[in-house]
Formats: C-alpha cells, sequence, structure tokens
C-alpha cells in the first residue's frame, strides 16, 4: 500500500509540474512567470528524488 | 525585451537554480563521514544482517561490535536516533574509534536514523552539515534531522496509529525513530528499522539499550536519564555517582507506561533487555534561538536563550559560556562509562568494563576532536563510512 501510494504522490508531482511549466510558456505577464518559476523549482526538486 | 527571449531569460535562471541546488542537496546527502574503528571493534556488520526488510535501503546502517578478552554483558549505544543532536552521534564516534572491551560486548550505532542524517529540517535554516577541529585537521559531518527523509519515506498520514499500542500521535512522528518502537516488519521504512534492531536485541542478547539524545532548554526532559523500571535501580546508581563525582548534574526519571513509541519504553517492554536515554542540553534546538548557524551547534552560545533563562522560561542553567559541543559529548561518555560500571558493581557475575574511553573532564579538556582518529593514517580495513 505505501508504495502505492508513493507512486501516486510522484505522479501527482509531475502532472503539478507539467502544468506549471505549461502555464510558464503560455502566460504573457511577466511577473506570473518569476512566480511559476519559483513555484515550480521545489516540484521539480521532488520529482527528481534530490530534495 | 521579447516576450521569447524574457521566457529564455527566466527558464536559464531557473534552470541555473535547480542545478545548483540539486548539486548542493546531492553532496549533502552522500557527504562520507569516515570511521577509524578501534582496535576493540571485532566486526562491522550491517543492520539488515538482524531482518532483511531493511536491505538495500537508506537505514541499512553499520554496526560495530567490540567483543572483550572475557565474556560479560552485552550493551548496545544507539547514537544517531536523531541526528540533529550531534552529541549523542559523537559520543557513540568516540567509542566505535577508541573504545577496547576487556569484559563483555558492546554494539555500537552511529546513525541508527540513516535516513535522517541524509536531511534537513524545511524551514528550520539547519546547516547541512558541521565540522569538527582535531589535530590533523576537520572532520565533517552530516546534521540531519529529527525525522526521516521524505525522500526515503512519503507521504506522512493524517495521524500516526502507533504500532502495536494503536496510540495516536503527531502525523510526523511516523518519521521519527524514537516513536516508531518496537516497529513491525511490513511497517514503514522507520518502523521496519525499528523491528531490525529489536531482532538484533533479541539475536544478540543485549542486557542494556543505551540512547543517546539531547534536548532543548524549554523542554522539562533534560540533564537526565530517563528509565524503563527495569532499570530503575542502575539509573539512580549512576545519577547519583555522576552528580557527586563528575562535576556535572545528572537527573533521573522513569519511562511514562502509557507514552509509546519510545527506545526506553518499548525496547523494555518487548525484549529482555533494559533501556535507558540520556538527554544532554543543547540550545540549537530551542526555538527561541537567534540564527541557526553551524557556530550556534557547536559552541552552544545563544543571547536569545539566555534571555529566555532570566525570564524563568528554561528547565536548564546557561549563561554567556553556553554549552559546547565538548561539554554536551563528555557527559554521555561519563555517562555510558559509570553506566558500565555501576551496572558492574550490581551484575559482578556479567560484567562489562572498557578501557580507553575519555570521561567528561577529558573531553571538556582537551576536546572531543583529539578522539577522533585520522582517516589517512588507517590501517587497510579499519576504515569504515557512514
Amino acid at each position: 500500500m505505501e508504495v502505492i501510494i508513493t507512486i501516486i504522490y510522484y505522479c501527482l508531482v509531475a502532472f503539478v509540474s507539467a502544468v506549471l511549466i505549461y502555464n510558464f510558456f503560455k502566460s504573457k505577464d511577466w511577473q506570473k512567470e518569476v512566480l511559476t518559476i519559483i513555484v515550480v523549482l521545489p516540484f521539480l526538486l521532488r520529482l527528481f528524488m534530490l530534495k | 525585451m521579447t516576450p521569447v527571449i524574457r521566457k529564455l531569460v527566466f527558464s536559464v535562471a531557473g534552470l541555473t537554480l535547480l542545478v545548483f541546488s540539486g548539486i548542493s542537496f546531492y553532496q549533502s546527502r552522500r557527504l562520507k563521514e569516515p570511521v577509524v574503528v578501534s582496535d576493540g571493534v571485532t566486526q562491522v556488520v550491517r543492520l539488515s544482517k538482524y531482518f532483511s526488510g531493511v536491505e538495500g535501503t537508506a537505514n541499512d546502517c553499520n554496526v560495530y561490535i567490540l567483543e572483550g578478552k572475557e565474556s560479560g554483558a552485552t550493551f548496545c549505544i544507539l547514537g544517531g536516533t536523531h541526528p540533529e543532536e550531534p552529541a549523542g552521534r559523537l559520543a557513540a564516534w568516540i567509542f566505535a574509534e577508541n573504545a577496547v572491551l576487556q569484559k563483555g560486548r558492546l554494539i555500537v550505532v552511529l546513525s541508527a536514523n540513516r535516513s535522517a542524517t541524509t536531511v534537513t529540517r524545511v524551514g528550520g535554516a539547519y546547516p547541512p552539515d558541521f565540522a569538527i577541529p582535531t589535530s590533523w585537521g576537520e572532520q565533517e559531518f552530516r546534521l540531519g534531522d529529527r525525522w526521516s527523509n521524505p525522500l526515503d519515506q512519503w507521504p506522512d498520514p493524517e495521524v500516526y496509529i502507533h504500532y502495536p499500542s494503536g496510540q495516536y500521535l503527531a502525523y510526523v512522528d511516523v518519521r521519527n525513530l524514537n516513536r516508531c518502537w518496537p516497529g513491525r516488519a511490513n511497517g514503514t521504512l522507520t518502523e521496519r528499522t525499528t523491528y531490525a534492531f529489536m531482532e538484533m536485541v533479541r539475536k544478540e542478547k543485549v542486557d542494556l539499550v543505551i540512547d543517546l539524545h539531547e534536548a532543548e532548554l524549554q523542554y522539562p526532559v533534560i540533564s537526565t536519564i530517563v528509565t524503563h523500571e527495569k532499570a530503575q535501580d542502575l539509573a539512580a546508581m549512576v545519577s547519583m555517582t555522576l552528580t557527586d563525582m563528575e562535576g556535572f548534574k545528572m537527573g533521573m526519571e522513569f519511562s511514562p507506561k502509557n507514552l509509546h513509541g519510545l527506545s526506553h519504553r518499548e525496547i523494555g517492554d518487548y525484549s529482555d533487555a533494559a533501556s535507558l536515554l540520556f538527554e544532554a542540553p543543547e540550545p540549537f534546538l530551542d526555538a527561541t534561538r537567534g540564527k541557526t548557524t553551524r557556530e550556534q551547534l557547536l559552541t552552544g552560545k545563544d543571547d536569545f536563550v539566555v534571555k529566555a533563562g532570566q525570564h524563568g522560561l528554561l528547565f536548564e542553567k546557561i549563561d554567556a559560556n553556553g554549552w559546547p559541543i565538548d561539554k554536551r559529548v563528555g557527559r554521555h561518555t561519563s555517562s555510558v562509562l559509570q553506566t558500565m560500571a555501576s551496572w558492574t558493581e550490581m551484575h559482578p557475575e556479567k560484567p562489562l568494563v572498557c578501557d580507553s574511553i575519555p570521561r567528561y573532564a577529558d573531553v571538556v579538556a582537551r576536546g572531543m576532536g583529539q578522539y577522533l582518529r585520522n582517516p589517512a593514517l588507517a590501517r587497510p580495513g579499519r576504515i569504515w563510512y557512514e
């Protein structure tokens, strides 16, 4: 059960990261782009199992 | 600047941050800590020898076994249950690198929750590591945290239900090694780790487990021995002798019967061994501390904690001299040595005699770095890494 929950958790992290990166490229407001970059960093660090 | 160039600049900046922070976290998690084992160490095994459920995990730690020429009692010293309480780990390090047993056996663990040594507290601004000065240079150690690394055990539940008592505990303590005793074979990584240690205690016929900790000065369980009722006479004798002879105060209190998951309760309840837990003062852990730096960790000096003491908010004294790491480590080495001596007085048929370990006054006078051995001079086969 623990393994399944962990896999689902990492799928969620990957999904949120992908949505954030998509929003970054679609955005036309530079402030939102900076915000998105800051927000996506911890998601990517967790996705790559670095932090 | 066109939107395309702007996005490119932001992407490069983000990637740069990702790469540099990622490298820093990666290296910190894998910092190698050398252990030049004492001549008294006769075996070094992995924890998975006792329970294969931790094999290949971050918590498959080294177990150092020292054996005397004559038979006697078997003690186990656990360092690194909470790695951000470094005096416990460092005192165990001194035993692994220096101790020579004359009678009995000693099992030393330096990274009881090895996973927790590879992470620091989120939002705590903890330094990732610290260094102890020695006569041959500095030795670096991972600082670590109180809980297992979320990379090794995640996500946390809404409520942590302790096994087997069924007691409800704080959700985050599902990753706290000292809330997961006696563990279970099919549980989380932290529960499997304590289960492996319980198997070790049973298979090695350990008589006494000593779990080395530190505590914030605002916590009432400080400068004390917490004892399972099986070891109450021993703990009382050690407490009185230390307070009378060693120059520092050491209290004693009972392990609460209705608070579960702690080593001083569950090891005694679920094995033939008795269990003790030692606490030394560590201002670094106090919530009212100032800057969370390596210097504060090692000197134990903090004006804000001193101020808290002036307002009567602390359970241990502190002044401008702080609580240096040498004092905290020396308290632990003396406490363990006194426990061995008092045990031997009380059980002459099952003695434990250990040489070459400095007492409190020696560690304070010379500095604990003097008892760390130079890995560059280690003989082949006598160096291990945590």
